[in-house]
């Protein structure tokens, strides 16, 4: 007889720390944050400005270590405290979308360059990459603005555009800080729902930060963060 | 994809700018290294031109063009009798200075010796070289003479027959071939005055001696043009230019000429080095100076220019670190924008120097050798300014795309 094999977490995070400064002018800005994130789970991450909300998806996303906890992406410990286990940006560039408020794509790069250059950087060909990059574009309603630059694009439509070089890569791990903040009511919920569908046909864990609350039905689970502590909330019905 | 030609072509009026700055920095420093060549080749054309083995100068000088030269003009019947002289020919070289049109002319008068030597060698660029022994000259286009022009030097009246171009004397002025005779009598024109009071001094002299009262044809003798009097000697020329048989051995023939206790004697790269160790050295020198310090500063503007750049990009680095990308796509990014405006720089001094550097006073001569020495100190400038730029853009954390 053989046991069911059990997929790993895309994320788990667990006693997350971050302390900035010391002595007198020692903040804490995270405390004990612990987050489990299935494969395929879409996760909203609630909390007032200055709760810890950024500094724990930055420390998810490998940007910012956290000073104690550890941070495990596909079942593999990639952040044990400040110390990394891999090399931080290429496991980025390979298993992790980032979305954050403001678009923030590169000025000097084409709609269509801007989620090109994510997929080139991970060692896809020119012309796959761009074959991809178009095929994310007519996905998300803005084929039509590929050779534009981002700032002849309205911020719903560069909003588009990085989520389609968030999951360009088909990345293991998507987080998103206030992605639909730039967006109306009707786009907003359309990315959220994007989200969910990525999560659930590639198998992505999904975090997203988000004030949003019109859109909650989207999410599998729902955390909150204050203060720099983090609970897990029932689902509203 | 190539990020840094993407980002040129973003801001493609500040970097055509930027590199027009670049360009015309460079320019100067191309143009300083034209004006040395320039100096260097003015100073030693004539040498290199006239062809002639050996100089023959006044002892103990360093003539005929780094310092002032006399010899007798019967010094080239010495020289030709030498074993191994092939010809000796008389030279003149004097610079006169005369007002034309309301301006300044300068002319560097070379004497040929006429009939051996009718100016054949000089690359004419119109007319014909020196057709009789008088009233005829061939001049360098510098000096805005065309031919059949007339121009009156001294008490005669000369006429253009051949015009040639970058026939250049050390001092920059533009070149003028006469035969020996008419160099001379521009050399030592008299005003009318001036001869007659020579006359009545030599009168006055004979007068105070005996000789004079006993002898009246002597006192006869000084009212004679000096050319007629046997005890004044012929104007005196610059230097004797020897030619060689073939075979002949150069060192043999210079000892022997040496031996004469009156004059020098010098090969012809013997008097190249005297120039280009004296006179030219110090331009040499002070030029060469200029340029490290214009180097210098262009590489210090460079890398200034780029860290501006870099500083204007920190978001979109700190963003391609964000998304993953490695050190060297960003390294790639500024290093490669380094060489680009090196690059584009050094064509726009290059095109924009054709178009100035003939309009210069002095000839400014781009040499190959130059340009690919620039080349390469462009390469080294582009290389070094990135180095700032790359520092920062290095120091960039990814945490900054969120800020």
């Amino acid at each position: 007889m053989t046991t069911p094999q059990t997929k790993p977490n895309a994320i788990d995070a667990v006693g997350l720390t971050k302390i900035y400064g010391s002595g007198n002018t020692e903040v804490v800005a995270m405390r004990d944050a612990t987050m489990h994130v299935r494969q395929g789970e879409v996760v909203a991450l609630l909390g007032p400005s200055g709760s810890g909300k950024s500094t724990f998806l930055t420390a998810v996303g490998l940007i910012n270590p956290p000073t104690n906890g550890q941070i495990t992406i596909g079942g593999k410990l990639i952040q044990d405290g400040e110390a990394a286990q891999v090399n931080l940006r290429s496991f980025r560039r390979q298993h992790i979308g980032f979305i954050f408020q403001k678009s923030n794509l590169i000025p000097f790069l084409s709609a269509v360059a801007n989620i090109q250059i994510a997929m080139e950087l991970n060692g896809a060909s020119k012309r796959k990459a761009r074959h991809r990059a178009l095929e994310l574009m007519d996905y998300l309603g803005v084929a039509d603005r590929a050779d534009s630059l981002p700032s002849m694009l309205s911020g719903g439509q560069q909003q588009r555009v990085a989520v389609a070089r968030a999951i360009a890569n088909q990345p293991s791990v998507i987080l998103a800080d206030e992605p639909t903040a730039a967006l109306d009511g009707h786009r907003g919920r359309q990315v959220m729902e994007l989200f969910a569908k990525v999560a659930h046909e590639q198998g992505a864990g999904v975090i997203v930060v988000t004030h949003d609350h019109r859109a909650l039905d989207v999410f599998d689970t729902i955390y909150e963060m204050e203060d720099g502590l983090m609970r897990k909330q029932e689902k509203p019905q | 994809m190539n990020l840094a030609t993407k980002d040129i072509r973003h801001n493609l009026g500040r970097f055509a700018l930027t590199a027009v700055g670049i360009g015309m920095l460079l320019m100067v420093v191309m143009g300083m290294g034209g004006i040395y060549r320039g100096v260097v080749e003015d100073a030693t054309l004539l040498i290199d031109s006239v062809g002639a083995d050996l100089w023959i100068v006044q002892r103990d000088t360093r003539g005929p063009f780094a310092e002032i030269s006399r010899v007798p003009s019967n010094l080239v019947y010495r020289a030709a009798a030498v074993p191994g002289v092939q010809s000796s020919r008389e030279f003149v070289y004097h610079t006169i200075q005369r007002q034309r049109d309301g301006k300044p002319l300068r002319i560097a008068v070379l004497g040929l010796s006429w009939p051996t030597d009718r100016g054949e060698w000089v690359p004419l660029t119109a007319g014909r070289p020196l057709g009789q022994a008088h009233y005829e000259m061939i001049v360098d286009k510098t000096l805005g003479m065309s031919l059949g022009k007339k121009i009156t030097l001294g008490k005669e009246t000369y006429t253009v027959v051949g015009t040639t171009s970058n026939m250049i004397s050390s001092g920059g002025d533009g070149l003028a071939f006469f035969t020996i005779a008419d160099a001379q009598a521009i050399q030592f024109d008299t005003p009318g005055e001036a001869v007659r009071l020579e006359r009545a001094a030599r009168e006055s002299r004979g007068e105070d001696f005996e000789i004079g009262i006993q002898q009246p044809m002597i006192l006869e003798n000084a009212f004679r043009p000096t050319a007629q009097l046997p005890a004044v000697a012929r104007p005196q020329v610059s230097a004797v230019m020897v030619s060689l048989l073939p075979g002949a051995d150069v060192e043999q023939v210079a000892e022997t000429i040496s031996g004469w206790g009156d004059v020098s004697v010098f090969t012809a790269t013997g008097q190249r080095e005297l120039l280009l160790k004296g006179s030219v050295e110090k331009v040499r020198r002070q030029i060469g100076l200029f340029r490290v310090l214009l180097t210098v500063i262009a590489a210090i503007i460079m890398a200034l220019i780029l860290y501006t750049l870099t500083l204007d990009k920190i978001h979109s680095i700190a963003l391609l670190k964000l998304i993953g990308a490695p050190n060297t796509v960003i390294l790639g990014l500024i290093l490669q924008q380094a060489l680009i405006l090196g690059f584009v720089g050094f064509v726009i001094a290059y095109l924009v120097g054709q178009q100035l550097f003939p309009k210069f006073p002095r000839r400014v001569i781009l040499a190959d050798a130059d340009l690919l020495q620039l080349a390469g100190i462009v390469l080294a400038i582009s290389v070094l300014s990135s180095l700032l730029g790359i520092w920062k853009a290095m120091k960039v954390s990814p945490n900054e795309a969120l800020s």
